[in-house]
């Protein structure tokens, strides 16, 4: 035994053991999230939701896994045969890789061996997640190019533009936060989060009331404070990337039959599906991780080391509940709308947000520029406010139409 | 680099790939498999399929969001090192972001303008 240790490394080995424990608790989760949003909706929509197999119905997304792999798989005649063949395993495993910097708890020590409760720190932990999430765009994107038929096509072609609008998004909604930590590893991130806001003086030196001080002394030091409209953005554009309700528009049930996997089947459709909650996992972990503290919070001397642990999955948690209260309760956007939300809206107001935020960061910065910022950014969101719908103002009227279209 | 930090994200890919093609093998023997010409037809919601689409055209707006994706996308990547070493940079960094920002919101105000984002004429 110790010869082979010796051989691969204890580093190797322990790396190994997160690695299989991370991905069995993924696939446990998926289940449970599946089953959870069945029965969430199904509450919320006065049905009673999966009930047959194992208590409460847990057991339903299993038995519908195994349903499938006894699912006839066929393939289009038009399809691309390899393309499409491989396509729901280049949507699946970028969901899994992403999860693998998301901190889970504190350092723990097993056998006299400190180890950190992350699958791997790597030190461009944001990047890594950004860039896994553009990855998956291609397992969908490939789908609908593959399965040669137009409705998969058109369902591709529209999260490719889709998916791409809002990383851009996703990616500028994520740089306050770290110029704010100064680092891109999600380990050091949390770390940041640490203790409570402490002792708190507006712009260096103006007094808070006490009462209101005293608050400040026990809310935790999360970066939803500061960086809330980073948090936004962040959101929204997550939403958009996972295509979930109300930015499903690659998979539209109403217009495009289910879009980019219409022609799937059997266990590649499954596929699709497991990728597609893992993703939804995977934001959510990624939000408490970089605006709520992640693992913090309150611990006990009972089992010291499981109380992250339970903080961050509650936490996790809660999001993934957002997820699902937002699709049943959303309805789903028009294509238009959706690019124009994202073009328009959440990428000129995520540039805005970090140079808001570079200002105030800038080491040494004198107070009164601090309070020109702030001052300036309250009169630009009352304007904004109060400016009215501009979309009002252009509807494409019938009289428009006629003078260009008639040639 | 610490090669050992990025070992465990090889492992993952590993391993999650196995998992696919390992179900998706499993699959292919526990399914059956009567394939009809039918079934192999482009789904239409149950028409004979008008025409072939493979290779087909779609609208040039999809082009274009893909070129402007590329030129903002760039400047996200530009972000983050300068995001990173901001404590260093300080006032400097801040005039230098503030102009390269301000050149591509200029391309960007161009591009609105010229109906560039628009979907809908």
């Amino acid at each position: 035994m110790s010869g082979i240790v010796d051989a691969i490394g204890i580093v190797v080995i322990i790396g190994a053991i997160k690695v299989i424990v991370a991905f069995v608790a993924l696939l446990v989760v998926t289940l449970v999230v599946v089953w959870a949003e069945r029965k969430i909706i199904a509450d919320m929509q006065s049905r009673v939701g999966p009930n047959r197999w194992g208590p409460f119905g847990l057991l339903q997304t299993l038995a519908d896994g195994m349903k499938l792999f006894f699912k006839e798989d066929f393939r289009p005649a038009s399809a691309d045969r390899w393309t499409y063949a491989l396509a729901p395993v280049a949507a699946m495993v970028p969901a899994f890789l992403a999860f693998a910097v998301v901190p889970l708890g504190d350092d723990v020590t097993i056998a006299g061996r400190e180890i950190d409760l992350v699958v791997t720190d790597i030190n461009i932990g944001v990047l890594y997640f950004l860039a896994m999430g553009s990855l998956g765009v291609y397992g969908i994107v490939l789908a609908g190019w593959a399965s040669g038929s137009k409705f998969p096509l058109l369902g591709g072609v529209r999260s490719t533009a889709q998916m791409i609008s809002y990383e851009i998004a996703l990616g500028l909604s994520l740089v306050p936060v770290v110029l704010a930590a100064g680092s891109l590893s999600m380990v050091d991130i949390v770390a940041q989060q640490a203790d409570t806001v402490g002792n708190v003086t507006f712009f260096d030196g103006i007094p808070v009331l006490e009462q209101v001080a005293d608050l400040f002394r026990y809310m935790p030091n999360w970066y939803i404070w500061s960086q809330w409209p980073a948090f936004a953005i962040f959101f929204i554009s997550g939403i958009a990337e996972t295509n979930r309700a109300p930015f499903d528009l690659p998979e539209a049930e109403t217009e495009l039959i289910a879009g980019f996997h219409t022609e799937y089947s059997g266990i590649r459709f499954a596929m699709f599906f497991l990728g597609e909650y893992i993703h939804v996992v995977v934001i959510s972990a990624v939000a408490v991780t970089l605006f709520f503290g992640g693992w913090h919070g309150p611990g006990f001397d009972f089992l010291p080391w499981l109380w992250p642990l339970v903080w961050f999955m509650l936490k996790t948690t809660v999001f993934v509940y957002l997820f699902v209260w937002l699709r049943a309760t959303m309805p789903r956007l028009r294509y238009d709308r959706l690019m124009w939300l994202g073009w328009k809206r959440l990428i000129p107001a995520a540039l805005v947000w970090i140079m808001v935020t570079a200002v105030v960061n800038t080491p040494g910065i004198s107070r009164n520029i601090r309070l020109a910022v702030f001052g300036a950014l309250f009169l630009g969101v009352v304007t904004w406010v109060f400016r009215g719908d501009p979309r009002m103002k252009d509807i494409v009227t019938p009289q428009r139409r006629t003078t260009r279209g008639v040639a | 680099m610490n090669t050992p930090d990025y070992l465990p994200i090889l492992f993952l890919l590993v391993l999650s790939t196995l998992f696919a093609v390992g179900s998706m093998l499993a699959a292919s023997k526990l399914s059956p498999r009567r394939w009809t010409s039918a079934k192999l037809q482009s789904y239409e919601s149950g028409m004979v399929p008008e025409k072939d689409v493979a290779g087909d055209r779609f609208p040039v707006k999809f082009y274009l969001v893909a070129m402007l994706f590329i030129i903002f996308d760039i400047e996200t990547a530009f972000l983050y090192p300068w995001a990173v070493a901001y404590d260093e940079l300080g006032l400097f960094g801040l005039a230098e972001m503030g102009v390269f920002i301000a050149i591509l919101l200029a391309a960007y105000a161009y591009v609105w303008k010229r109906g560039g984002l628009e979907w809908v004429e």
